[in-house]
Formats: C-alpha cells, sequence, structure tokens
C-alpha cells in the first residue's frame, strides 16, 4: 500500500463520506417514521404518537443540522481532491449532484421549518402535511445522489469526446442499469438501520421503567416495521448481487475471493484472500453454494478474477470481509426479528430481559451494516471511478502532493472526531430523558430563547398573534 | 439541442447571482459571528447569536448552490480553481462545521458553552478570512497547463491575497454590524454601530489598496479601467462607492436603523460589480472565458429545466423567512 495523494484522497474522501453517510442513515429514516407518527396521531387521535413523535424529532433536528454542515464539505472533496474526475465527469453527473443540493435546499426552505417548530401554529394536517413533505424531500435527495453514485458503477447514456464524458440520454443517465436496484437497497438499509435505533430506544426505555408506555409502542411498531423490511432487504441484496454479476463481474468475483472461473463453485465462508499469490489461505469452503447464491442455478458459472488483468481487479480483502460483515449483521437483524416475533406470539415480547437487552445493544447494528455495504460496493469498484473508463489514479487533483493531502486529512480527522461524539453525547442525553418529559419542552426557555435554534420561530409567532 | 439560445450567459447571472447571495447573506451572519465575540455579556452574546439563528443554515446553503452552480455550469472552472485554493477552502470547510454546529450545541450543551462559543467566534473569523483569501487567489490567476492547475499548495499565499483576507474580515464585520444596528437595540445596537464604524475604516483601507494594486497585476484590467473612453463609462463606480461610503459613515452616526445595512450592502455591490468589470468575461482569471469553461448545452439545459422552477420558490421562501423573522431580537424574551 502506497500512501501517495490518490490513495490519501481515497482515505479522505472514505472518512468524510462515511461519517456523513450516517446522518441520512437515520434522518432518511426518521424522517418517514415522524410521517407516520404524525399520520396516526391525526387518524386515531391518540396521544400517545404525538409525544413518541415529538421525542424523534428533536432527535431528528439534531442529525439533520449535523448532515447539513457534514454535507457542505462534500461537493467541494470532488474539486480539491478529484478535480479530473470532476473536468471529466461534470458534463453527465453535475446536474444529478446540483439537483440534490436544490432539492434539500427546497425540502429545508418549505417544510422543515413548520415540522420542526409549527406544531402550534399550524392546522393539525398542515403539520402532517409538512412531515410528509419533509419524507419526501430526503428520498428525493437519495434518489438523486444514488443516481450520481449507480452511474460511476454503471454509466449509461453518454459518449467520451476526449476524454471526456457528455450527456446523450439523461433518462438513460439517471436511470441507469445499477441504480434501481441501489436504490431500493439503500433506502430500505437507511430503513432497516432507523428501525433498530428506534427499537433500540424502546427496549432501553422499558428496561428502565421509564417511559415504558412509549417504549412498548415503539419497540412493538418497529418490530412489526422490521419483519417486513429485513427480510425485504435480504431479497433486495440477492437481486442486486444479480445486477451487480451482469455488470461488475470483477467485483462479485472479488466480494466472493473467486480466482478461477468456474461452474458449481463453493461458498467461501471464510479465508484471508492473497492478492499475489492469486488464492485463499485457509479458506473454508461450502460446496455448491456459491453458484446457488450468485446465479440462482448449482452449475452456474462465476467469473474468477484471473480473467481480468491485474490491473484491473479490485483488492479482495476489503470488499471480502466487508461484504462478510454486512451479511452477518443482516443474519444478526433477522434472528432477532425472528425472536422478537415469537416472543410477541408467546406474549413475553414486553417482559424478556433478554430480548430488551439485546434489543437495546443492537440499535446502532444497521450503521455497521450500511458503512460495510458501503466499502463493499466502493472499494469493489476499484481500480476505477467510472466503472471500467476512468481509473481512479487518472481522478486525483494532479498538484496535489503528499503532505498537502496528510494535512487535510488529518484536519478532517481532527474535527469529526470533536463534532461527532458532540452530537451523540447530545442526543443520548435526549434519549436518557425519554418522550413523556420532552414532550411539553415546547415552552421551555434559556437564556433568552428556546433551547434549540430552531424553535426560535414558534416564540416569534406567538408573540406576534398576541399582537 | 436548441442552437437558438446560448445558455451561458443566463448561467451567468444565475452563478453570479447565487455567490453574491451567499457573500451577502452568510456574510452579514459570519460578521455576525465575528462581532459575537466582543460581546461584553451572556445577556448581549444571546441577543446577537438570536438575530441569526433562525436563518443561518439558509444563508449557508448558497455556499453549496454556489459550489454546486460552478460545478454544473463551469466545470473547467470548478476543476481549476478549488485545488489551487486546496488549503483555504479546506480551512474555511472546518471553520464553518464549527461554527454550524455551535448553535445547537451551545445551548445543549451547557457544560461546554464556552468551547462552543469560540467555536462560534473563531469559526467565523477564519472562515471570513479564508474566503477574502480564495477572492485574492482568483484575482492573482492561476498557474494553469492543458486544464488542470499546475501550481502549487501555497500558491495562494500571497501579500495580495492575505490583504484580500484582512479586507473581508473588516467587510463582513460592517455587514454584520449593519445587520446588528437593524436587529437590536440598546447597548448592543450603539456597540454595532462603533464597530461599524471601525470596519468601514477597513474596509475603505482594503478595498483602496485592492484597487489600485489590481490593475498592476495585469494589463488587461488596467487598461479595462484606465483606456479612453472606458474610464468615462467606468468612473461612475469609484464615484458612487465614495458616495456610498460616506452615505454608510453617516448612517452609522445617525438614528437611522436601516441604512447603515443598506449602506453595507451597496458597498459590497459595487466592489462585486467591480470584480465583475476587471475580469469579465474571464472564469478562470486571464486563461479560461466563461464560454471556454462551460458544460455541454445540454448539461446547462438539462440543470436550467429545475433551476428555473425551484430558484423562484426558494427565494420567496427565504424572503417570507426574513419577514416572519422580522422586528428587533431581545435578550431577555421569555425569561423565567
Amino acid at each position: 500500500m502506497d500512501f501517495d495523494p490518490v490513495f490519501l484522497s481515497r482515505l479522505q474522501f472514505a472518512w468524510v463520506i462515511g461519517w456523513h453517510i450516517l446522518l441520512p442513515a437515520i434522518t432518511v429514516g426518521l424522517a418517514a417514521f415522524i410521517a407516520m407518527l404524525e399520520g396516526l396521531n391525526l387518524f386515531t387521535g391518540r396521544d400517545i404518537y404525538l409525544r413518541i413523535s415529538t421525542f424523534w424529532i428533536k432527535i431528528f433536528s439534531i442529525a439533520f443540522g449535523m448532515g447539513v454542515v457534514t454535507g457542505v464539505i462534500m461537493p467541494f472533496q470532488f474539486g480539491t481532491n478529484w478535480s479530473r474526475f470532476s473536468d471529466a465527469t461534470a458534463n453527465v453527473l453535475s446536474p444529478l449532484f446540483a439537483y440534490e443540493g436544490l432539492t434539500a435546499f427546497f425540502l429545508e426552505a418549505a417544510f422543515l421549518g413548520v415540522l420542526l417548530f409549527g406544531r402550534q401554529l399550524v392546522p393539525r394536517w398542515a403539520h402532517f402535511v409538512a412531515a410528509l413533505m419533509v419524507a419526501f424531500g430526503t428520498l428525493l435527495s437519495s434518489f438523486w445522489i444514488l443516481s450520481a453514485n449507480s452511474w460511476m458503477q454503471t454509466p449509461a447514456g453518454y459518449e467520451i469526446i476526449d476524454g471526456r464524458f457528455f450527456p446523450t440520454d439523461w433518462f438513460k443517465v439517471v436511470f441507469n442499469p445499477s441504480f434501481p436496484y441501489r436504490l431500493a437497497h439503500t433506502v430500505v438499509a437507511f430503513f432497516v438501520t432507523t428501525g433498530f435505533v428506534v427499537m433500540g430506544v424502546g427496549a432501553y426505555l422499558m428496561r428502565r421503567g421509564r417511559s415504558t408506555e412509549e417504549g412498548r409502542t415503539m419497540l412493538s411498531m418497529t418490530l412489526w416495521l422490521l419483519t417486513v423490511l429485513v427480510p425485504l432487504q435480504i431479497f433486495i441484496g440477492d437481486q442486486h448481487g444479480l445486477n451487480t454479476l451482469d455488470h461488475q463481474p470483477a467485483k462479485i468475483a472479488a466480494i466472493e475471493a473467486r480466482w478461477e472461473t468456474e461452474r458449481q463453485v463453493p461458498l467461501t465462508l471464510f479465508a484471508i484472500p492473497d492478492d499475489k499469490g492469486e488464492r485463499n489461505l485457509f479458506a473454508i469452503d461450502l460446496p455448491w453454494l456459491g453458484s446457488l447464491i450468485l446465479t440462482h442455478e448449482l452449475d452456474g458459472e462465476v467469473k474468477g478474477l484471473k480473467d481480468f488483468p491485474a490491473d484491473q481487479r479490485p483488492p479482495v480483502a476489503v470488499p471480502f470481509f466487508a461484504f462478510r460483515v454486512m451479511v452477518g449483521c443482516g443474519l444478526l437483524m433477522l434472528g432477532l426479528v425472528l425472536f422478537g416475533g415469537w416472543l410477541r406470539w408467546r406474549g413475553r415480547m414486553d417482559t424478556s430481559r433478554a430480548f430488551l437487552t439485546t434489543t437495546q445493544i443492537a440499535a446502532p447494528i444497521g450503521f455497521v451494516a450500511v458503512i460495510a455495504g458501503w466499502i463493499t460496493t466502493e472499494v469493489g469498484r476499484q481500480p476505477w471511478t467510472v466503472y471500467g473508463l476512468l481509473r481512479t489514479a487518472e481522478s486525483v487533483t494532479p498538484s496535489l502532493t503528499r503532505s498537502d493531502v496528510v494535512i487535510s486529512l488529518l484536519g478532517y480527522i481532527a474535527v469529526y472526531l470533536i463534532i461527532y461524539p458532540a452530537g451523540l453525547f447530545l442526543m443520548l442525553r435526549i434519549v436518557r430523558s425519554g418522550p413523556s418529559i420532552v414532550a411539553d419542552d415546547g415552552a421551555e426557555i434559556e437564556g433568552g430563547r428556546p433551547e434549540a435554534p430552531v424553535r426560535a420561530g414558534a416564540v416569534e409567532l406567538r408573540e406576534g398573534e398576541v399582537r | 439541442m436548441s442552437q437558438v439560445l446560448d445558455f451561458v450567459p443566463i448561467w451567468t447571472l444565475i452563478l453570479g447571482m447565487a455567490v453574491f447571495f451567499y457573500v451577502l447573506l452568510d456574510g452579514f451572519d459570519l460578521g455576525v459571528g465575528m462581532l459575537y465575540g466582543f460581546a461584553p455579556d451572556t445577556a448581549s452574546r444571546n441577543a446577537i447569536m438570536n438575530s441569526i439563528a433562525p436563518i443561518w443554515d439558509g444563508n449557508e446553503t448558497w455556499l453549496v448552490l454556489g459550489g454546486l452552480g460552478l460545478l454544473a455550469a463551469f466545470p473547467l472552472a470548478f476543476a481549476i480553481i478549488i485545488p489551487a485554493v486546496y488549503f483555504p477552502i479546506l480551512v474555511m470547510l472546518l471553520a464553518l462545521v464549527f461554527r454550524g454546529v455551535a448553535f445547537e450545541f451551545r445551548f445543549r450543551d451547557a457544560e461546554h458553552k464556552t468551547f462552543w462559543d469560540h467555536g462560534f467566534c473563531y469559526g467565523s473569523a477564519i472562515a471570513t478570512f479564508a474566503q477574502g483569501v480564495v477572492l485574492g487567489a482568483f484575482i492573482q490567476g492561476f498557474e494553469v497547463t492543458g486544464r488542470q492547475f499546475s501550481g502549487g499548495s501555497s500558491d495562494f499565499l500571497t501579500p495580495f491575497s492575505l490583504l484580500t483576507g484582512f479586507a473581508l474580515l473588516f467587510g463582513y464585520g460592517l455587514l454584520g454590524a449593519g445587520w446588528l444596528v437593524l436587529k437590536t437595540e440598546g447597548e448592543v445596537q450603539a456597540t454595532a454601530r462603533r464597530h461599524g464604524r471601525m470596519c468601514l475604516v477597513g474596509v475603505l483601507v482594503g478595498t483602496g489598496v485592492v484597487s489600485i494594486w489590481t490593475p498592476f497585476m495585469s494589463d488587461a484590467i488596467a487598461s479595462r479601467w484606465f483606456a479612453w473612453p472606458n474610464v468615462l463609462y467606468l468612473a461612475p463606480v469609484p464615484v458612487a462607492t465614495a458616495a456610498v461610503a460616506f452615505f454608510t459613515w453617516r448612517a452609522l452616526d445617525s438614528a437611522s436603523e436601516i441604512r447603515p445595512f443598506i449602506g453595507a450592502i451597496g458597498l459590497f455591490m459595487l466592489s462585486y460589480l467591480g470584480i465583475a468589470i476587471s475580469l469579465f468575461p474571464m472564469i478562470v482569471p486571464y486563461r479560461f472565458t466563461l464560454w471556454e469553461a462551460a458544460s455541454s448545452e445540454r448539461t446547462q439545459a438539462f440543470l436550467l429545466v429545475g433551476t428555473l422552477v425551484l430558484l423562484p420558490v426558494i427565494l420567496m421562501y427565504t424572503g417570507w423567512s426574513y419577514w416572519v423573522f422580522r422586528g428587533k431580537v431581545r435578550a431577555d424574551v421569555g425569561y423565567h
């Protein structure tokens, strides 16, 4: 591994986007969850949904704020460290990025304010609509950014003139071959991630005997949702895998650490892939299963890495292990959901300490799976930024020196290691106080202002009404 | 695609507007952030932060739109300019992160309030200085080979770019002071007027030196301003600047609460116009014109469709939210 500007720039991009992706992983899911709670409250009239919603809106507002400031950094990365990539792909990709920015701005401008501080100011249905629109907006943002990401994996609808990409068909650009699968897989991953967080917090509240009614509702609702979503995600993941086998066979070969092109390939549960020796050390193989899972046929042929020139292969160990972490998390999630379903059926869901404790510990499991999945797909795309067409080494800013990138990387590391723990600490503090206490804090004012800036508006407007 | 319509002027206008909105809007709230550091007590700090709390994140989003707009409309400029100002951009981004989270964290994390207070104030100042340095580096021009920046990462650092960095500190400070005069009263307002006058002096010295220095750096700029008959058409710009500066000085001394802010905006408009006159039609100064750096027509057309729908709505909403939060902020509202 050579610590050149290319590798360091990759590390830096991985660092800033890896932290950033954790925020949409929770805000996309929470926005939908909040909209659902607001809807339930509107149609059933039960206050408990309102208390739970208000509680999660608080956490949502911190995560969203952090998402904004870490999101500002992202577009500049393309310029600072990946200028040749920007020059080569901007004609195709930049509108997708720009639409993401416009959408996010539009959403933030139009509906977030109403959702965060407008409960007393607008009719209940309007608050529900605002929640729906925020949820819709986060999905729209995901749509554009994943379209751009998918185009880098499976480019379509372009022509190349003088080494630069030009659009020929926008529909094909946006709806490129891997996009529908990636969009579904990522959005469901975000929902599942949020589901486990909500379920874990519910279990925590029940264990502590604090706001147990709200905790139970969170747990029960989310368990139903996850009972649908986790199996659905496994199915989508399988479909996404078939699509990848079609379009990026070298990535699949790396994920499965397959060196030879064969039929009836085994499933390698564990191995230490040896890139230089082109073989696996200490492999534990299950016969036939590889072909069955990858091609859905016992006799299916899977391409091996040796079919690809050495300079067109991704590194093997990283996607291999990252994929196993992701799938491992998926299986743990499935196990926990089935366990919870069984307990519910036996009427012991509320009382099983083992289940509540495990659920609480499992709260961050979705984040692990999201990061592992993202590493799998992005490292598996190497050595390309635009798959098969533009090399990563030819995408980096040519003027950068090693020390330039070392300094910037250290700067990003230092700042993120301060703000993320601080943000997490504040969110955990909200969790600790629980929904019952949070619910009536609308009037709580400290130091001449509401305790959170976003709520300042509510106070301003209420005064205005009196005037 | 349409051969009839040249999208470049449209995008130049949109991007020019987006950048100016950013400079104006985030300019005043970065300025407010700097003045925050000079506030004598918690009550005035609260009032000062209150004055921008509901609007700052909307202001900052213009930075994203400006960056993405540059990438989308003039990708070649993006690919050359951003690497050339690698470190100022890095410093600006990190400073903005600190300053942004300080809003939320300061009120939820009472134990570390002083830390976030400092993050807010120094973050604002450092981000401003970095932006000023970027401006200076932009006016200086960049070393380009082919379609890429080919200089070093410290090329940006010159006496000229440091000067523009300091000048912008005063500039945003002036905007911030104007905003505070508008939004606060009593002692906080009086302090803002005093700070405003100091910043105005800094701004005038800064723009004066920059205006004299710039023509010496480029013959093209010198002949643009001083060749006959241009000097005749363009003379109103420096004259108007002097008039607006006088107006602002008087406004800061008078009882008017809105005029200092208007004067500061006027000074920024004229400076912006001055830079545009100097550099037009270059987007990568002295190397590539707007047309040479533009993205393909299909790209500009595809993005224009959505932008023309979304941008007016965004502008209307922005205006509306400023209307909602109009009037004075007070430090003592709602004390228990």
